[in-house]
This record gives C-alpha cells, structure tokens and sequence, in this order.
C-alpha cells in the first residue's frame, strides 16, 4: 500500500507545483530557479535521517558528504534568493540612487 | 520525537514551502515568500534531528562544510554569473540524492522490486543532473568551448547508454541484494550520460538546459524520496520539477523550438548556411541626434539583451532612463524571454542597477501597445527583435515570438558594427524606415547620451 500512498502524495504535488509556479511572472524567473534550488536541497532531511550512529563506514562516508552537497544547495540557494530579491524594489521605495 | 509528531512538522515545513513559492507571484511579495520557505526548511531540518540513534558527529561536520561554502558562494557571486551558479547548484542537487540512495542500499542492500527501482531512479536521475550540471556550468563560465560539440555516432552512443542503464535497472530490481557491481555500473553509466547528452548542445541553449537539470534535480530528490518513504522529500521535489518543467517549456516557446529539437539538432551547428538577409540603406544617428529624438519622446522603451550585460551597460542606462523621466517622459523596458543566459536573468541585472520592478515590462505586455510607443531603444538585442521572424518564412527564427519594435515610432539600434547576432542571420530591422543605427560600444554611447541630457 505505501509504494501507492507515496505515488499518490507525489501526482498531487506535480499538479499542485504546476499551479503554483505558472502564476510566477517572468521577471521572477531566476530567483524562482535559485529558490527552487534551495528547496530541492530537500534531500539534505534524507541524508540527516540516513546517518545513523551504527551506519557502516562506507555509508557513513556517502551520507556525509550527501548532507554537505545538500546543505550547499539549502544554504546557498536561500541566501543568494534573498540577496536577489532584495534588489527589486519599486519606484517610490529607493528606484534611484 | 515520535515519527508522528516529525511527520506533523514535516506538513507545516511542506504548507511553508508552498506559501513562500506562491508569494513568488509578485515582486512586493516575494522575498517574505522566500523567507517562509527558509524557516520551513529550517524546521524540518530541526524535527528530523530530533530522530534517535543519529551520528550527529558526521553531520555536524557535513553541514559545516555546505554551510561554509554555500554562504560564501551566495553572496560573492555576481549577478552576471547566475545561470552559472544555478547550474552548479543543480549538479549538488543532483549528487546529493545519488549519495543518498548510495548510502541507503549500502547500509540495506535487501530491497523489494519497487524500492530496487525508486533507488535505480534516484542514482541514474541524479547522477545525470550532476555531469550534465557540471558540463552546462563549464560551458557558461567558458571553461570548455561553449559551441555545440557534434560527433558521428552521437545518438547512436547516447542510445547504447540508454539501453545499457534500462538492462542494469532490470537486473538490478531482480536481484537488488547480489547487485552491488550493477548498481555501481548504473552510477558510472549515469555520470557518462550526463555529459554526451549535455555536450551537443550550443551556449545559446543553455537557458533551456540550466532549467531542464533544474528540474531534474528535483526528480532526483523525489526519487529519494521514494526510496527512504519520505513524504516531505516527495512533495518538494514535486514542486521543483513541476517548476523546471514550466520554465523549461516557456524558454522553448519562446525559441519556436521543440525540446528534442533543443536537445538532439544542435543549434548553431546547423543554421550558419543562413543567407546573406536583407539588403538596404541604413540611416546612422549620433549621439546628438538621438538626443533630439529621446529629447522629444513622451515613452521609451528600452529593449536589452545580454549585450548589455557584457558591455556592463545597466548603470547607464538605468541613470539615462531616470533622466528621461525627469524630463517627463515615460519610461519602460521591454524584456523577451530569452533576453539573458537564463529565465528571468535580465530581469535581475537591471534590478541590480537600481530598475524599478514596475518598469519591468515582458513582451506580451507591450507588443499589443508598441505601436503607441514613441522611441524604442535596442541595446545588444538582435535576433528577439528582428522582424523576419514575423513574415519571413525561409528565415531560421521565423515563427519565434518577438518584441514588435519595429512597430514602434522611431527605433534606435545600439550596435557596435552591422555584424549578425547569435543566429547568425542579418536583420531586416536595420533597414527599417523608422530606424536609426547608432554605432559603437553600448556603454560608451549612452555615456555620450547622459552627457548630452546633463549638458543643457
């Protein structure tokens, strides 16, 4: 039943991500693709959750160095978001300089 | 914590994560969007250290690492160099989930069929997304020739990979647990197709290829997901795919191209038998000239492409822009699609320069009022505004949605010689009626033009 329910879980997030993202103007594309990065950094909650204290050295290696990729892509992809849309501002909010 | 009580918190991190790429709609919005979305993340990171029985010793020190780096890298890159960093944050994406279902078969070699073939996605997905991440990043940073790298015998290579990996899945679910050289064989065979499948294709293409492995990625962490029954990897993964593909789809739309068209003909490779063009007059401005004509404008619409990102032309022109409205006039700037090497990358470099985001206009938007528009001016933009597309059938752009300047009154061209764009193909615009060419650097023309407008 659980291959199903996940299944399940992931046909409802495709369609709901669809909704969702086609409403982002196009202005906001890039900072759209750098958060976008950050969450898929998702897999970082995985490779916390796979590093066991009794994991053998092998796995313990692979999982180590899973949780540094994806903390990249966590830490990184928000700050840089952050940092992008920082810069967008409207007219009346500081246009000039 | 009890795994109920994680996989609760994992529903507020999943309703955060949504919320924050739905305040994504609007620029006001936005960075509070982005904001939510960290604090879910921050959460679920929170909760799932709350399990027992972790090495926190080892995960201290990954974190550590990524921290470090990830800080560093986002706030010393520049703008310009975003579509490269994207793509190398792809490629972590990517390697991350192929680690992960590494880590877990290792640990657990004993799997069902379904899990043998979420873990097979999981590697092959990410293992794809990392090469071909690193290939798209050397070709934007220039490190390799950016040019499509065409080869006898490529598809027929990029066929064998394919069968090769679906036979190794086959065995691999059969028999997960006497496995472990197949499963390494579908990691080598992953990193392989990432590159001969990233390598045909041009510089031009990249945008549509950065978004492409964006969405992989994604995949790739859903594919996780699966393999450690974990709902929250699911449901973020989803959403990142979701978005690659739309992006993906709109930067092809906005070439006229298919996507296999994108990933198998290589582009520029093949479109440099393009004829000699349009012939014609062209009548030169300069600066004095196109002073008088801005002078007298009542709306200007500025249209940019990536020229002017490597001309560094953004302060300029946002300070010529601010004087134009000083003097009463409206300004815009018209962005296509494609303008930059990624989705949306013009629309940050003028953020940068201090642009208004409402002064930010995409081309659906103007082309309907363009011809109400006084003066456009275009700034190291070629084949988006290039009218063959419209009318010109044997042209290779025909069919490619453009922005109509010149339906607008007067069009200035920003050029520094007549030489033809990224296409390769001249454009008709030139020789346009209502057009003005108005030679030299982009930068140092519109030097010459806020000179003029602070002269009187």
């Amino acid at each position: 039943m659980e291959p199903v329910f996940l299944t399940f879980v992931f046909a409802l997030s495709i369609f709901l991500g669809f909704e969702l993202i086609s409403k982002v103007p196009s202005t906001l594309h890039t900072p759209l693709m750098s958060g976008s990065n950050a969450i898929s950094g998702i897999t970082l909650i995985g490779s916390l959750a796979s590093l066991k204290a009794d994991n053998m050295k092998v796995a313990i290696v692979l999982g180590t160095l899973a949780v540094a990729f994806a903390t990249i892509n966590v830490v990184g992809g928000y700050a840089v978001t952050d940092r992008m849309l920082g810069m967008f501002k409207k007219k009346d909010e500081g246009g000039s300089k | 914590m009890n795994v109920i009580a994680i996989n609760f918190a994992y529903i507020i991190s999943a309703s955060l994560f949504i919320f924050g790429l739905k305040m994504l709609s609007s620029p006001a919005t936005a960075r509070r969007g982005n904001f939510l979305s960290a604090t879910g993340m921050l959460l679920a990171i929170i909760v799932t250290l709350a399990n027992q029985g972790l090495d926190y010793k080892w995960i201290a020190a990954g974190v550590a690492i990524g921290t470090v780096i990830g800080l560093f890298a986002a706030y010393r890159v520049q703008m310009t160099s975003m579509p490269e960093m994207v793509a190398l944050f792809n490629g972590f994406g990517g390697i991350a989930s192929l680690l992960l279902a590494w880590g877990e078969y290792h640990q657990h070699p004993e799997l069902t069929a379904f899990i043998a073939i979420v873990t097979f996605l999981s590697a092959f997905i990410g293992g794809i997304t990392f090469s071909g991440s690193m290939i798209a990043f050397g070709k934007l940073s220039e490190i390799m020739p950016s040019k499509a790298i065409v080869f006898n015998g490529q598809h027929i290579i990029n066929a064998i990979i394919l069968l090769t990996a679906v036979a190794s899945a086959a065995i691999f679910a059969i028999n997960p647990a006497d496995s472990y050289a197949i499963f390494l064989l579908i990691v080598v065979v992953a990193l392989i197709f990432g590159v001969t499948s990233v390598i045909p294709i041009g510089g031009a293409d990249m945008p549509v290829v950065i978004s492409l492995l964006n969405s992989y990625s994604g995949l790739a962490a859903c594919a996780a997901g699966f393999v450690i029954s974990n709902n929250i990897l699911i449901v973020a993964g989803a959403l990142v795919g979701a978005s690659g593909i739309i992006l993906t789809n709109i930067m092809c739309k906005a070439m006229n191209r298919s996507l296999t068209n994108v990933l198998f003909s290589g582009f520029g490779a093949t479109t440099q038998a393009a004829g000699t063009g349009p012939q014609g007059e062209v009548r030169p401005a300069n600066a004095e000239d196109v002073y008088y004509i801005l002078e007298a404008a009542d709306s200007v619409a500025f249209v940019p492409g990536y020229g002017l990102a490597v001309a560094q032309a953004q302060h300029v022109v946002q300070e010529l822009g601010e004087l134009l409205e000083e003097n009463g006039t409206e300004v815009s700037y018209a962005i296509h699609p494609v303008a930059g090497r990624m989705p949306g990358h013009m629309n940050v470099l003028l953020a940068e320069a201090n642009v208004p985001y409402d002064q930010l206009v995409e081309m659906d938007d103007i082309n309907p009022r363009m011809d109400s528009v006084d003066v456009c001016v275009v700034i190291g933009a070629n084949d988006v505004v290039n009218p063959a597309a419209l009318d010109e059938e044997t042209s290779p752009i025909y069919g490619m949605p453009i922005i109509e300047t010149h339906r607008a009154k007067t069009v200035i061209v920003l050029k520094r010689s007549m030489n033809p764009g990224f296409a390769g193909i001249q454009n008709a615009l030139f020789f346009y009626p209502n057009t003005r060419m108005y030679f030299g650097d982009a930068k140092a023309s519109i030097q010459a033009l806020v000179a003029e407008f602070k002269g009187d």
